[in-house]
């Protein structure tokens, strides 16, 4: 039932003693507002609301008529400016702290205009005057339950990964599932003191069906009577050690062996404690408290078991302070599920469960923000991710226990949505390897990036020259990152499943948190110029081929301009060293066909027959990619008569071209090339955002906007071109369309992996087979 | 068709083949009406129900059927047993109708066992007669006598099999059936210790047979099922007999050791829904650890003068009163051993209160899966059977009343007299199959 524990109260004296790193933890004070706080039995999860400030890099076209003819000057002009985005802030701590935390907040509140606080848990009675006197808001207190249920929509709503089935001897102990896009109908089984079980049928329908008074508390209570141990984690402890044989009657000490007409193995417990009533001994306190922690999770899954039933539902999460960040019990219900639906139904549980109550509320209280009406995104460098939760603990984890854990989320501009094109969008699943499963690719790309950081701290160093300060802040950027790698080579499962996407992302978060928003901006600037200088020869050149030499001349444009891409370690030494390093070079770099996964006689015997109405183009770098190998491959598509829909990236990630880049670069072909200014005008080629600010793809978060153009436009081709986009993600990605995967594998390991060299190539035509029928 | 829709056909049956099974089916379900199947036997006339009556109308059937039961009947004595988890049942049939003839020929092992079983009410330190629920004047294939129902702790088996062998118990060539989990795991020792042959039977289609058995053959004195009138009410709560005629589908709890729940649709149609190992077991193990206790009664004793508010969380400790938004009252429990975290709450409580909470606890969690499955299953008779519900009102009340409320008077809760002993009955009754 609640999560209300009063035992801990023993505990409770103020230790003041403590110094928090404030700016750490309680970050963003200055803009905060909308305080909520969850007080449990022995933690407080507080959440506010803050704006902040980043730098962000925008591009912006200069006049060019009066520009188009001096040479050296750049197209177009790159500013930093400030932008203002809203960030939530989830803090846990130990109820001990409070009093630290309170002073604190008082301390750095500036927002006059907050005046209430919400609050729910057991504790926001106790507490109430204490935090009323303290930070001057009035406490106004939420429905525990109310609250939950809300917090744990939210979380399943924005949180890729959010959800993992735990399994203990398995190659990982946490499997994340995949955002499911309907997260109704659920069973929240909530495990506080007692036990609580939730029926969620809709954002605001929910309904207790059922609970047991045997629960977290029960394990606690009575396992502190028979072991004289106090502490809720000691007794767990106890019985991670213990032997649960020596005190339960089993089905083979009453029947010798397995009741085997029943199904019942010899090994299941027929009756709980059931030898203690006759043997006379001693027990150990392991045997006992094993034992109990069996009799109340086999106890609570199976009522959880009857209750999904008659409700016909199959997805079933727990949570409570029973659940949360014990591997033991995790364990325990698991098993205790698997056994009673026969795998039919899987105990699933949530990366941010402790966060549900104080989210809840917080909403509660925000509900004029409408945070629902938005999409919002786990910011991975302000969030702590999951802790370790192996017996043995890493040493990393063992300095953060006892201390402070963060989830920090942003607010994304733009809504995201599935790609209408997906052929099932519950089973997609972007990345191609998951690194947490993949022992040693993980180690491999940990490495990789850890090695790659070196170049990126100088990049960001370079990309502000102009400010004194830079190196400092790009030191602590690699402070930061650093310590990510380092959680994540124990913590691979910190931030959901880890993948090459997520280690990428995490690497664009942290260099946005110290404003480096842009690094290759100049860069980026530099190429681009120079390959516009070569647009028109090379199109000359196109122009001059037979139709089917231009064919295989524009796929091995596309794949050259694929070769320069900062992000690969191979590449970007090549460019440092050899800035010269030209589109023809790029071209004897790559791999002579067969190419290691070729399907172009395919692509080309589609081409020789009808047009495709529309093409969605995924485009990956600036400079040579965008402009010499997209564009002039563009420009044929538009000239059999099909549409051309070019999604870009919303922000900034590595030398990818953004969407306000890729505006200007179209203006500036479309003023040389009258094929390209004519398409625009008869609004036959579109650019639109992808919503995304990483260098890879998941089509399941996508611009709402992108989604909608590609409905109406009839879309029935996409081309995803980048190591990126095409090899870490959506490899296997099964589209309702026909669909172009094309790539240069620029990491030797990967291509090994692959069956390949480096420089090899990667052209997948697909067409799925529902189409193929049509043929 | 029978009496309480006990079928007695098949192998229950001792003339199935070669008889008017009609009349057959009728033998012994007919059985408690001690003077009229005497009567039958002896040829005399006595008067009974309509019913019986209409029952014996065929003499001249009756008259071969019983020369039929002569013959296949088992030789005595007449065992049923049931080796649990933490206790032994065993039944035991007394024939009263002994002729001198019978007498002296009866060997004298059979003799000394039947004048053990019958002139104590206590075996050794732990073996009990239940003599409250001894069926007088019973009829079973053919004889009249009595059916006495004994217990003891599995653990003093030994005890029992070197008694079995002083008795020279293997000198009679009777076949003991037997079952429960023990009927598997000490057949070995039955047989090294005792030279006895166990015929080892299915606990669960045992524990059908003895509780449709049962109820047939109990027509005076108190009803042998009844249920509690007004369970809500704990001033108007009252016992009121039961008529089980016709029962399916029913659920049957069994509650011993651990806990079984069946689904029964017929006499021979049931199936296993699911059970807990939160059981009789874990309760008096519990109370032994927790008080240090060591008998189910002195448990039963302590838990009736304890309070289990003192131990249990209540929904009102938490919310100052009824949780409405969930429509909780303020007395239901909202963690059982909850205020126990607490440390200064450890040492005020009494080893009553805690044997209170123990029972209330496991009671409540069987009623709460009990539920779930009558729920899952759509039934809404609920037979509770076991012997943790022996001399245990306590948790009987609070079973009526838990599946009471929160069915809202959907679901009713119905106990047996002879709570522990059907499976042994069941065993008893194969014994006519194994001659």
């Amino acid at each position: 039932m609640a999560t209300y524990v009063e035992a801990v109260r023993g505990s409770h004296s103020m230790d003041k003693s403590i110094t928090l790193p404030p700016d750490e933890i309680f970050r963003n004070l200055e803009n905060a507002k909308r305080f909520a706080i969850d007080i449990g039995g022995s933690l407080t999860k507080l959440a506010y609301y803050s704006t902040v400030q980043h730098k962000v890099a925008k591009v912006r076209s200069f006049d060019h008529a009066a520009k188009q003819e001096s040479d050296g000057e750049p197209l177009y002009e790159i500013s930093v400016q400030e932008e203002i985005t809203a960030r939530l802030h989830f803090i846990k701590f130990e109820n001990t702290y409070i009093e630290t935390c309170l002073d604190f907040i008082k301390d750095h509140l500036v927002n006059t205009e907050t005046k209430v606080i919400k609050a729910t848990g057991g504790g926001a009675y106790k507490f109430k005057d204490l935090i009323e006197k303290k930070l001057k808001l009035k406490v106004d207190k939420e429905d525990e339950m109310s609250c939950l249920i809300k917090g744990c929509n939210f979380v399943l709503k924005n949180i890729p990964h959010e959800v993992f089935v735990y399994a203990k001897h398995g190659d990982s102990e946490f499997r994340f599932q995949n955002t499911h896009p309907d997260i109704f109908p659920y069973l929240l089984v909530n495990i506080g003191s007692g036990v609580s079980i939730v029926k969620v049928e809709a954002e605001d329908r929910f309904e207790r069906i059922g609970g047991s008074s045997i629960g977290g508390g029960t394990f606690w209570g009575l396992g502190a009577l028979l072991t004289k141990t106090k502490r809720f984690d000691e007794l767990l402890q106890l019985a991670s050690r213990g032997q649960h044989t020596s005190v339960d009657m089993l089905v083979k000490d009453i029947y010798g062996g397995a009741y085997g007409c029943l199904g019942l193995t010899g090994d299941l417990i027929a009756s709980s404690f059931g030898k203690s009533a006759t043997a006379e001994k001693e027990f150990s306190k392991e045997d006992m408290a094993k034992s109990l922690l069996h009799m109340i999770s086999n106890d609570i899954g199976q009522l959880a078991c009857l209750y999904a039933r008659l409700h016909n539902l199959s997805r079933v999460y727990f949570g409570g302070f029973f659940i949360r960040g014990h591997p033991v019990t995790m364990h325990t219900i698991t098993y205790s599920i698997n056994y009673f639906t026969k795998g039919e139904v899987q105990a699933l549980f949530l990366r941010h469960e402790g966060y549900l109550g104080a989210i809840g509320a917080f909403l509660k209280g925000a509900e004029e923000d409408n945070p629902n009406q938005y999409c919002w995104g786990e910011n991975y460098a302000g969030s702590s991710g999951l802790l370790s939760v192996s017996p043995e603990l890493n040493p990393m984890q063992r300095e953060r226990s006892g201390t402070f854990d963060m989830l920090e989320m942003d607010r994304l501009e733009r809504q995201l949505v599935n790609l209408p094109l997906l052929q099932d969008s519950s089973s997609y699943i972007p990345d191609t390897v998951d690194l947490t499963e993949d022992t040693l690719a993980r180690e491999y790309w940990l490495c990789c990036f850890e090695e790659a950081l070196d170049g990126v701290v100088k990049r960001a160093i370079a990309s502000q020259k102009d400010q004194p300060e830079a190196a400092e802040r790009a030191e602590k950027f690699r402070q930061k990152y650093r310590d990510k790698l380092q959680t994540l080579r124990h913590q691979p499962f910190a931030y959901g499943s880890l993948t090459v996407r997520s280690l990428l992302d995490t690497r664009e978060h942290c260099l946005n948190e110290f404003n480096f928003p842009d690094p290759y901006s100049k860069i980026k600037q530099k190429e681009n110029d120079l390959a516009l200088k070569s647009y028109q020869r090379v199109l000359k050149t196109l122009e001059e081929l037979s139709w089917e030499q231009r064919q295989i001349a524009l796929v091995r444009g596309l794949l050259a301009g694929n070769v320069f891409d900062w992000g690969a370690k191979a590449v970007s030494d090549v460019l440092e060293s050899d800035p010269e390093f030209g589109f023809e070079k790029a071209k004897q770099q790559l791999q002579e066909r067969p190419w290691l996964v070729d399907t172009y006689n395919q692509w080309i015997e589609r081409l020789k027959g009808p047009p495709h109405k529309c093409a969605l183009f995924f485009v990956d770098n600036s400079g040579m990619d965008i402009i010499l190998g997209v564009f002039p491959f563009v420009r044929e598509l538009l000239s059999r008569g099909t549409e051309v829909v070019l999604a870009s990236n919303s922000g900034p990630a590595l030398n990818d071209v953004t969407n306000g880049e890729l505006q200007i670069l179209t203006e500036r072909i479309a003023a040389m090339d009258p094929a390209i200014q004519a398409s625009l005008s008869e609004d036959r080629l579109t650019l639109v955002q992808s919503g995304s600010s990483s260098p890879c793809l998941d089509l399941s978060r996508l611009d709402k906007v992108l989604a909608t153009v590609v409905r109406e436009r009839g879309t029935d081709l996409v081309v995803i071109e980048g190591m990126g986009r095409a090899i870490h993600t959506n490899y296997y990605a099964a589209l309702s369309c026909e669909s172009l995967k094309l790539a240069v594998i620029k990491n030797s390991w990967l291509a090994d992996r692959l069956g390949g060299k480096i420089f090899s190539v990667v052209f997948k035509y697909e067409v799925p087979s529902i189409i193929q029928g049509h043929h | 068709m029978e009496l309480n829709g006990y079928h007695c056909d098949g192998e229950a049956c001792p003339e199935t083949e070669d008889e008017d099974t009609t009349v057959s089916k009728q033998c012994w379900v007919d059985a408690p009406c001690s003077n009229i199947e005497s009567a039958n036997m002896e040829n005399t006339t006595t008067s009974g129900t309509v019913h019986r009556e209409r029952r014996v109308s065929n003499s001249t059937s009756s008259r071969q059927r019983i020369d039929s039961l002569k013959k296949n009947r088992p030789p005595f004595p007449w065992f049923g047993m049931d080796i649990g988890g933490t206790l032994v049942k065993l039944v035991y049939f007394e024939p009263k109708d002994i002729t001198a003839e019978e007498e002296q020929e009866e060997v004298e092992s059979l003799k000394s066992i039947r004048h053990y079983l019958t002139s104590h009410t206590a075996y050794g330190k732990t073996g009990i007669r239940d003599v409250h629920l001894e069926l007088p004047d019973l009829m079973l294939w053919g004889r009249k006598g009595s059916l006495h129902f004994i217990r003891f702790p599995t653990q003093e088996l030994p005890a029992f099999l070197q008694m079995g062998r002083e008795k020279h118990f293997s000198s009679l060539h009777t076949t003991l059936c037997a079952t429960g989990g023990g009927a598997y795991k000490f057949e070995a020792d039955f047989r090294t210790m005792a030279d006895l042959q166990l015929l080892k039977l299915d606990e669960l289609d045992c524990l059908i047979k003895g509780v449709l058995y049962i109820d047939s053959v109990v027509s005076s004195g108190p009803s042998e099922c009844y249920y509690y009138e007004n369970p809500t009410d704990t001033e108007h709560c009252q016992q009121k007999a039961y008529n089980l005629e016709n029962p399916y589908p029913l659920l049957l709890v069994n509650i011993g050791s651990g806990v079984s729940i069946l689904a029964v649709y017929s006499k021979d149609d049931y199936k296993r829904v699911t059970g807990t190992s939160l059981g009789g077991g874990t309760f008096l193990g519990l109370c032994c650890l927790l008080t240090g206790c060591s008998t189910f009664e002195e448990a039963l004793e302590m838990a009736a003068r304890g309070e289990s508010a003192r131990v249990d969380k209540l929904v009102r400790d938490i919310y100052g009163g009824d949780y409405e938004r969930f429509g909780l009252p303020g007395w239901a429990v909202a963690s059982s051993f909850g205020n126990m975290m607490c440390k200064e709450k450890r040492d005020s409580v009494s080893k009553e209160d805690l044997a209170r909470s123990t029972l209330i606890t496991i009671t409540n969690n069987i009623g709460s899966i009990t539920r779930m499955c009558a729920l899952n299953e759509n039934i809404e008779r609920v037979v509770f059977v076991g012997n943790f519900l022996r001399v245990n009102t306590l948790s009987m009340k609070l079973l009526a009343y838990a599946l009471d409320y929160w069915s809202k008077g959907q679901l009713k809760a119905l106990f047996l007299r002879h709570e522990g002993y059907f499976c042994a009955v069941g065993a008893l009754l194969e014994l006519l199959n194994s001659s």
